[in-house]
């Protein structure tokens, strides 16, 4: 893959490979049809992208090829009389405790490509969710519940530097703000780039971020010129491969993110294959037609923190120091540190990506491999940044695998001040998490740029979903917080007292600075 | 002198003792000083709203002779415990008198910790070499003290006032500090009803700091929001009350960061944003900054406040007024208390008489002073 061949990564995807020779692969997923319900309509053939399912003319029949399917659910969700299913392939090697199937056929197709192996969407390997080992509390006798119906609720919450104090002269702001961004929800739509995910993709996240009150992030494909008028709910990215970004794209946006890692690749940069490439994505990138879009590992004009500062300042030189610069890292053994480090050179937010977190396209070893969980990251860097006294400077904004509205509760209780959602936003507009972005061929019509794919997406309908997604987390949230007798958000936030653990051990605990449950 | 701590957040316990309370509070705005006797009647009088575990009062007016000096209060678990906080008090301070607070025994109070009494002066010399403010220095020895050495707490350190306080009922705490012989012309008690307690008698309120003094009713369910925040400012809230970080707050916005008793108010009980749209353009972009950079000084949860300063009191309930709290005048007198009822057993026939709407102030200022 990859159009210029010398320059581009060699991956092992198993695409291309066709039937040349033998590869040993089989299939990982089984097609079921119901005979008696299926009509032969052919809906399944036009909705696989994939060619899973194919028309035989001479049996004038539907046949599926199991070896093509990737359990996306297209077919299934379409199929008029519910004559398909999807099921784990019953296939399996003979059982060996070190050896698994994903152990072995990962070297098969490094055998037949000789390349890396590429992966989408966030690791799917079990360690442990701190989420899930973390519980609320609620008032009970000493301390009235609020109830979200009866009472006033409020989560608005503002990303940006907080000076030390307030300057007033006679009753009056005297000196003003340092700029601030306001959300109406704790939740902002993480960056993904245009490129990656289409555009009526990013349509639908930038109308709902307006709708809502909240942002949307271009990622680091630049800001496709439809795009322009949601400027108040837009963050714009600059990343190491600085894509689309002029004077006017920093200009375009509320707040500019500096993206310096992922929590799914951390310390390697991204790759768009020039399949990706098509006219709108070259314009909106500004590279040309066709070529492989590649963000080098670093930014080759940071090598060291003090690096990071003179970009920091450049960006709110060129924005007139009106925009709040955010910088996203990814969760990393040395977080707190390099977070306090960002802090003093002047970032006023500082995103961190858990190594959960999802992206288009990854090797496959670095997503699995490296990197921290994002709930150890926050607690570590909300501490240390309090501990040097320099937490109110930024504001804390984490991602990576936050699936509903208590694990933002719970990262809000950790010390965050908002989180991103990346993951759980593409589900809302239909994404089925079958982890094939990095094919282009999203039968979802969200990480394909497939003109056929990209209409399936209708931004409208995407938009709605993905407002209703916000506006549904943020109602469970007034709950949550209700029930803990808070009533404004602020509230909560470092409030780890309102968390308990459960089957974590004393380090763990230590870490996260919380009680275990009982305590 | 080096007071740089070393904060491990991490290690750092928070115990909580959620609690329900009685308060009361009296003051003569001409200055015109009076007994302890009325204040413990209006705290008796709700004697159901404490249970026995604590109770308190801070005295202003009372130490007119020291007026110049700061009156340390302190607990001792013992003879040893002195003799080391002792040690740390004549290296930061010039001590005039140093004595045992007289007390008399009273059925129902046990095993009270010795109290002792200091009226002191920071060295100037000590002073000087630390490159503070003469309030920022004493409150930095105490915070040491409190948090570093054992079996020793300082629980009151203003000057011309003092706070009493152990565990039992607060008419008992009154009779066994034998407040009928001082003479103040602003009172506040406070009668406590925790749910669990340490039984340690640094616990009870009123909680001081320098001249502030608060007495609370209500459990705050931001506690560990706002303690955090606190933190990094150098308040180390080593004792187990809500108080102690609602005094913090005061402080820090207050004398720290010079806001008006009117804005830490519209800080701490912050108007709701519905009510921030409506204001005129001016107030809005004050108030909305002020939630926007002390969000985390934000008081969630229920609470009535009595804040006594040598200038006044400030009576202050929740934003969402969970916490009762009436209010009276009548004279020169200003009175505030969790029930009427409170009130009424002292001043049968008040002028005025009302409810406090939540998160709006019932300021009383002394004749002859513009802010508190």
């Amino acid at each position: 893959m990859g159009s210029q061949g010398g320059r581009a990564r060699n991956w092992a995807d198993g695409r291309g490979e066709g039937n040349m020779s033998l590869n040993y692969s089989t299939p990982e997923f089984i097609i079921e049809r119901n005979n008696d319900r299926c009509i032969d309509c052919r809906v399944c053939v036009t909705q696989c992208a994939n060619e899973a399912h194919i028309y035989d003319e001479e049996e004038d029949k539907v046949v599926s090829d199991d070896m093509k399917c990737i359990n996306c659910h297209r077919c299934v969700v379409f199929c008029p009389t519910r004559a398909l299913s999807v099921r784990k392939h019953p296939l399996e090697y003979r059982e060996n405790a070190s050896w698994s199937g994903h152990d072995i056929n990962t070297i098969y197709k490094q055998a037949a490509s000789g390349g890396i192996l590429l992966a989408g969407m966030g690791t799917g390997k079990k360690y442990p969710i701190y989420w899930d080992h973390l519980l609320l509390n609620a008032s009970q006798v000493t301390n009235p519940s609020i109830d979200p119906l009866r009472e006033p609720m409020e989560l608005k919450t503002f990303l940006g530097r907080k000076p030390e104090t307030l300057k007033i002269e006679n009753g009056r702001l005297a000196e003003k703000l340092p700029p601030q961004l306001e959300l109406e929800v704790p939740i902002m739509f993480a960056a993904m780039s245009f490129g990656s995910i289409s555009l009526n993709a990013h349509k639908s996240l930038a109308r709902a971020a307006e709708e809502v009150g909240s942002f949307f992030n271009t990622g680091e494909g630049g800001l496709h010129r439809e795009l322009s008028g949601y400027g108040k709910n837009t963050i714009v990215q600059v990343a190491s491969g600085r894509f689309g970004v002029h004077s006017e794209y920093l200009n375009a946006g509320a707040a500019i993110e500096i993206k310096i890692g992922q929590g799914a690749k951390p310390g390697i940069g991204g790759h768009l294959p020039g399949e990706k490439v098509g006219p709108e994505v070259s314009l909106t990138r500004m590279i040309p037609l066709g070529s492989d879009a590649i963000s080098p590992a670093p930014h080759h004009d940071i090598y060291s923190i003090e690096d990071l500062r003179q970009l920091i300042f450049s960006l709110k030189e060129a924005t007139n120091y009106e925009k709040p610069v955010s910088v996203k890292i990814a969760a990393v053994h040395n977080v707190a540190a390099i977070a306090s480090g960002i802090v003093r050179a002047g970032a006023d937010i500082v995103t961190i990506d858990g190594f959960r977190g999802g992206s288009g396209a990854t090797p496959l070893r670095t997503r699995d491999s490296v990197g921290i969980p994002i709930e150890t990251a926050l607690a570590a860097v909300d501490s240390r940044l309090r501990q040097e006294g320099i937490r109110n400077q930024a504001s804390l904004v984490v991602s990576g695998s936050i699936r509903n509205s208590s694990d933002v509760v719970k990262a809000v209780a950790l010390g965050a001040d908002a989180v991103n959602i990346g993951t759980a936003a593409l589900i809302a507009l239909g994404c089925h998490m079958c982890q094939k972005c990095y094919t282009g061929k999203c039968n979802w019509g969200i990480a394909t740029q497939d003109p056929n794919l990209t209409k399936r997406l209708n931004p409208d309908i995407g938009a709605r979903r993905a407002a209703n997604l916000l506006r549904a987390w943020g109602h469970e949230i007034k709950e949550l917080i209700g029930g803990m007798g808070i009533n404004a958000l602020e509230s909560l936030r470092g409030n780890r007292l309102m968390l308990r653990g459960i089957g974590l051990n004393e380090k763990e605990l230590k870490i996260l600075g919380i009680k275990a449950a009982g305590e | 002198m080096n007071f740089k701590w070393q904060v491990n957040i991490m290690e750092k316990k928070y115990p909580r003792i959620p609690s329900g309370c009685a308060i009361s509070g009296i003051m003569n705005k001409k200055g015109e000083r009076f007994s302890g006797t009325d204040i413990m009647k209006s705290i008796a009088l709700m004697h159901d709203r404490s249970n026995g575990l604590g109770g308190g009062f801070a005295a202003y007016g009372i130490y007119p002779e020291y007026s110049d000096h700061y009156a340390l209060h302190v607990f001792y678990e013992s003879l040893s415990n002195r003799v080391s906080a002792e040690e740390f008090i004549n290296e930061h301070f010039n001590v005039d008198t140093s004595e045992m607070i007289h007390t008399r025994k009273v059925k129902g109070i046990s095993n009270p910790p010795l109290i002792w009494r200091y009226f002191v002066q920071p060295k100037k010399n000590k002073l000087h070499s630390s490159e503070l403010t003469e309030e920022e220095y004493v409150v930095r020895c105490i915070m040491r003290i409190n948090s570093s050495y054992e079996g020793c707490y300082i629980f009151s350190s203003g000057k011309n006032m003092g706070a009493f306080k152990g565990v039992g009922y607060p008419e008992d705490i009154g009779e066994f500090y034998r407040l009928e012989e001082y003479k103040g012309y602003l009172w506040t008690a406070h009668g406590r009803f925790p749910t669990n307690t340490p039984g340690w008698w640094g616990g009870a309120h009123p909680f001081t700091l320098l001249d502030w003094s608060i007495v609370h009713n209500g459990e705050i369910s931001s506690y560990h929001a706002n303690a955090r925040f606190l933190e990094m400012f150098g308040y180390k809230c080593t004792l187990q009350t809500d108080t102690e970080v609602i005094t913090y707050i005061f402080d820090f916005l207050m004398r720290k960061n010079g806001l008006p008793v009117e804005l830490a108010v519209s800080t701490i009980a912050a108007p709701l944003w519905k009510e921030i749209e409506r204001m005129d353009e001016d107030r809005k972009e004050l108030i909305k900054a002020l939630r926007t950079v002390y969000s985390s000084l934000l008081i969630n949860g229920p609470f009535s406040i009595i804040l006594g300063t040598r200038n006044g009191i400030v009576a202050l309930n929740d934003r969402i007024k969970l916490r009762n709290m009436v209010a009276a005048t009548k004279g020169d007198f200003l009175y505030v208390a969790s029930e009427e009822s409170g009130i009424r057993e002292i001043c049968p026939n008040p002028e005025n008489v009302w409810v406090p709407k939540a998160g709006e102030p019932v300021i009383g200022l002394m004749e002859g002073v513009k802010e508190i």
